[in-house]
């Protein structure tokens, strides 16, 4: 027993060498790359909408209808066409990407954040704390959430942050079901008890070794539920209880014009391809971090 | 026992006729290639062998060696789409398995070669019942009505000494034990009377005397209906138990091939010279030195009258009904720098003692480590003690987050006690990891990357950072290659003299124990059946628990095989009992210089 023990294998399996960071590695993947330009460009533009049309949202333009009083399809001057009320479509699309982006952004991420939060406390904790969340969450789930949607929407005066809290308070729920179920069968796991033998306090446990394992699901969750939400908004909208005309949205562009969706398809099908490019944009960014940060994942791709 | 009375059934003029002529299946030059980043890299290479009919044919080797990738070929059962056979020949019964189409291999797989597994709860469908399961696997491969079907399953349970063969059809396969699993396993590869099993690390999963238990009807059944037998393991000792002959593999070749004698007494090879020699035999733990008596010493942890008991609610008002009595009034005290090791089967206790020790189940009685008692602390205390207590789990990967990278792993115990700057932590477990033969480049590895004993020492770096008074091993080595373990048992004992530490050494693996231990206890449904020093317990074993659990360890010496295993009548009884039905509690009497042994039935001598 004199000397010390030979190690198994002689030798690392390579030698280490720095690692580009996320971003680095994210723009390594073409399919995220694309993602990451169409949100960048959605982003811009929104930002930019005042400097990049000549036309303001609301303007009701004297040549944006036939003589007849129709829209105008797409030609030279209207990009996009234009909406029944004479308004440049390009213009109120552009418009309407700084609330759709506010609602699949902030309230999606106002949702997640509480779902997740619900979901994790209730399934480490578990006992009664955990049955409690548990319970809350399957009664807000029994209740129609457009039912509640238009309560809340009813009780304070409609504009877009209420939208917004009102979106994050009826869309928390999915999440924290599935989140609560992951953490759980974390909690279960062996390397969770090797961290309390090391005298590890609950919150690192939670922080430095559940939630890195949650992510996944969090990004999946997260980028569905962009889509899911700028829709939401849009039925609100239609209903009266969300973001108010003349201000224009993704989704009420499509339901203001959707009674007219055989006369004049371009009003329906502009704002509907931004809202699927936006959220495909998300899909792809977020199926690409998830491979990124999961270290275990590597070199087998 | 009348399964064999089917074989005619099936009958097959192929084989009847081959049999004559030479081996019943000859592998020739047989190449497994496996997809990966880097093209296709082959694991098995060139591996040719035949099996004689009636003959035992063993595949030892270590992990990676490619040994069960072999028996997976040979059902055609490789894991789709990475791996596949790509050259080389199995001829059986006239045929070519490597290029058989599906169909015709799926008439062959179960019925004429048949497969059992490593872990026998995987390999069972939880949700049907085993007669079921046996039944159905009887009528794909025969035109048996279902009575005679049935009638064939319970002759296949009897036959492997299932009790109340009858009655067992109906149960699932989680109200059995390990070991019942395990011979479900087997009756139904051979109610088929297959003319081949595959059997692939059929004990590993088990305790030792269940082991020999299994291996015992193995050979019986091979006695009785001539069935070849291939047996993949890892453990020497079962090698060298039930083979006729012996392959030896490594790195996808074979090493050396020859009938068992030849491999134990005459190896020709340097590696199976290594495999050897690195496997612990019992008797062999001399080397260690002599023991003090207990008491000379400060003992650095105490555990006194210890009990753990788990409630099970049950009824309409989830009133406790029954409780699990896991540990029982357990006394021990671990010396400083020695080892103590607690042995006994699975369920017997012994792990939720070390949970009990480590603060992770509630339990009444006392535990004080360094002369501090566990029960009454609060929250910083309790931090403080943690830091003299480290543990070791049995399956490194599992005990280490599969997100972080090993060098924040080691780390972290020093940041949860705030010990160092960042600066010094990282000198620290470079340190550590030279200490423990890993290199401090691959800090910034993620644990994936890492082979089985490699991740075992980045646990026991992790341990080992605080500078603990006691470290855990929970059968830390159970999981690693011999060769492996052989390494870690050497650098544990070397830690131990450097550094001073005392461990609770759990296994059920009694000459791993013999070779590291100073003091041993056996523990036995929750309680300690006998104590004393390593010499004490196996020189001289006075509980007939003991006895049987020694008695069970395969020897790795063919010429020493035993004519018969003592079979287990009966399954341990539970430890789960109703409210106010409490265990009878031992009580231990010394026979001599601190040799406890637990009075009644059980003492002998």
């Amino acid at each position: 027993m004199s000397g010390r023990s030979a190690p198994d294998i002689v030798a690392g399996r390579r030698p280490v060498k720095s690692r580009p960071g996320v971003l680095g590695r994210l723009v390594k993947r073409p399919l995220a790359l694309l993602g990451l330009f169409v949100i960048v460009v959605v982003v811009v533009s929104a930002g930019l909408a005042p400097w990049l049309t000549a036309y303001g949202p609301d303007e009701q333009l004297f040549d944006g209808l036939t003589l007849q009083g129709a829209p105008l399809p797409p030609n030279g001057q209207f990009w996009l066409g234009t909406d029944l009320l004479g308004r440049d479509l390009l213009t109120r699309i552009l418009y309407g990407a700084r609330t759709s982006l506010v609602i699949g952004v902030v309230a999606n991420g106002v949702a997640l954040l509480i779902g997740t939060l619900i979901g994790v406390i209730a399934g480490y904790y578990r006992g009664w704390i955990g049955s409690l969340l548990m319970r809350f969450t399957d009664l807000m789930m029994a209740f129609p959430a457009l039912l509640l949607a238009i309560c809340l929407a009813a009780i304070f005066e409609p504009s877009l942050w209420i939208v917004a809290m009102v979106i994050a308070m009826v869309n928390w729920v999915q999440t924290a079901r599935v989140i609560y179920t992951q953490t759980s069968s974390l909690t279960e796991r062996e390397f969770i008890d090797a961290e309390r033998t090391l005298g590890a306090s609950n919150a690192r446990i939670l922080l430095r070794h559940i939630l890195p394992h949650l992510l996944p699901t969090i990004i999946v969750w997260g980028t569905l539920g962009i889509s899911t939400t700028v829709l939401l908004e849009a039925t609100l909208s239609y209903l009266g209880v969300g973001v108010q005309p003349p201000t224009p949205s993704w989704g009420n562009i499509i339901f203001e014009n959707q009674t007219y969706f055989q006369a004049a398809p371009w009003l329906v099908f502009f704002p509907g391809a931004a809202i699927l490019a936006l959220a495909l944009a998300f899909n792809l960014v977020g199926d690409a971090l998830r491979d990124i940060l999961d270290p275990t994942q590597r070199g087998r791709s | 026992m009348n399964v064999s009375a089917g074989m005619d059934v099936k009958a097959n003029p192929d084989v009847a006729a081959s049999a004559a002529a030479g081996p019943i299946l000859a592998v020739s030059n047989l190449a497994v290639s496996v997809r990966t980043d880097d093209g296709e890299r082959e694991v098995v290479s060139g591996l040719s062998f035949e099996l004689e009919r009636g003959e035992t044919l063993c595949i030892a080797g270590e992990s990676g060696s490619g040994k069960s990738m072999t028996s997976l070929s040979i059902m055609r059962l490789l894991p789709r789409p990475g791996a596949r056979i790509s050259a080389g020949a199995v001829h059986f019964g006239g045929k070519d398995l490597a290029t058989l189409d599906e169909r015709s291999m799926q008439a062959i797989r179960g019925n004429r070669i048949a497969m059992i597994f490593q872990e026998p709860m995987t390999s069972l469908n939880p949700v049907l019942s085993i007669g079921r399961q046996l039944i159905e696997a009887i009528e794909t491969h025969t035109d048996l009505s279902r009575r005679d079907a049935r009638q064939r399953a319970v002759e296949a349970l009897k036959a492997v000494r299932i009790p109340e063969a009858e009655a067992r059809l109906k149960q699932y396969p989680h109200e059995l034990s390990g070991g019942q699993r395990q011979r479900v396993m087997i009756a139904m590869a051979i109610a088929l009377a297959p003319d081949i099993l595959i059997a692939d690390e059929p004990t590993t999963a088990l305790d030792v005397t269940v082991q020999g238990e299994v291996l015992e009807l193995l050979r019986d059944l091979q006695r009785e209906h001539g069935t070849s037998i291939i047996l993949i393991t890892h453990d020497m000792g079962v090698v060298a138990e039930m083979a006729d002959r012996v392959i030896v593999m490594r790195n996808g070749r074979m090493v050396e091939e020859g009938t068992v004698e030849e491999i134990f007494h005459a190896p020709a090879q340097r590696y199976t010279r290594e495999l050897l020699a690195a496997v612990p035999k019992m008797g062999d733990g001399s080397a260690r030195g002599d023991v003090e008596p207990v008491g000379s010493i400060s003992a650095i942890a105490a555990v006194n009258d210890l009990h753990v008991r788990f409630d099970i609610t049950g009824g309409f008002l989830g009133r406790v009904t029954h409780r699990v009595h896991a540990v029982e009034g357990v006394s021990f005290n671990i010396p400083a720098s020695k080892t103590l090791a607690l042995v006994g089967e699975s369920g017997c206790g012994k792990s939720t003692t070390a949970k009990a020790i480590a603060g992770l189940v509630p339990f009444t009685g006392s535990i004080a480590v360094n002369g501090r008692d566990l029960a009454g602390l609060s929250g910083d205390a309790r931090k403080a003690v943690r830091r003299d207590v480290q543990m070791i789990f049995q399956d490194p990967y599992a005990s280490l987050d599969p997100r972080m990278r090993v060098g924040d792993l080691v780390a972290e115990p020093m940041l949860i006690h705030g010990i160092g700057s960042k600066a010094e932590r990282g000198e620290r477990v470079a340190a550590l990891f030279e200490r423990v033969g890993l290199e401090p480049g691959q800090m910034e590895l993620y644990p994936h990357e890492f082979s089985g004993g490699q991740r075992q020492r980045i646990c026991i770096a992790r341990a080992l950072a605080l500078r603990p008074k006691l470290i855990i091993a929970d059968e830390s080595v159970s999981a690693l290659d011999v060769s492996v373990q052989a390494k870690v048992l050497d650098l544990l004992k070397e830690l131990q003299e450097e550094f001073g530490i005392a461990y609770l050494f759990i296994s059920h693996d009694m000459a791993v124990v013999e070779n590291i231990s100073d003091r041993v206890a056996v523990m036995y449904l929750g309680q300690i059946v006998e104590t004393g020093t390593r010499d004490q317990i196996f020189g001289d074993p006075r509980h007939l628990y003991t006895r049987r659990l020694i008695e069970a360890v395969p020897v790795p010496d063919p010429a020493r095989r035993r004519g018969n295993f003592t079979r287990l009548v009966h399954e341990i009884p539970s430890v789960t009992r109703r409210v106010g039905d409490e265990p009878q509690k031992l009580r231990l009497e010394d026979v001599g210089d601190g040799h406890l042994v637990a009075a009644g039935t059980g003492m002998v001598g």
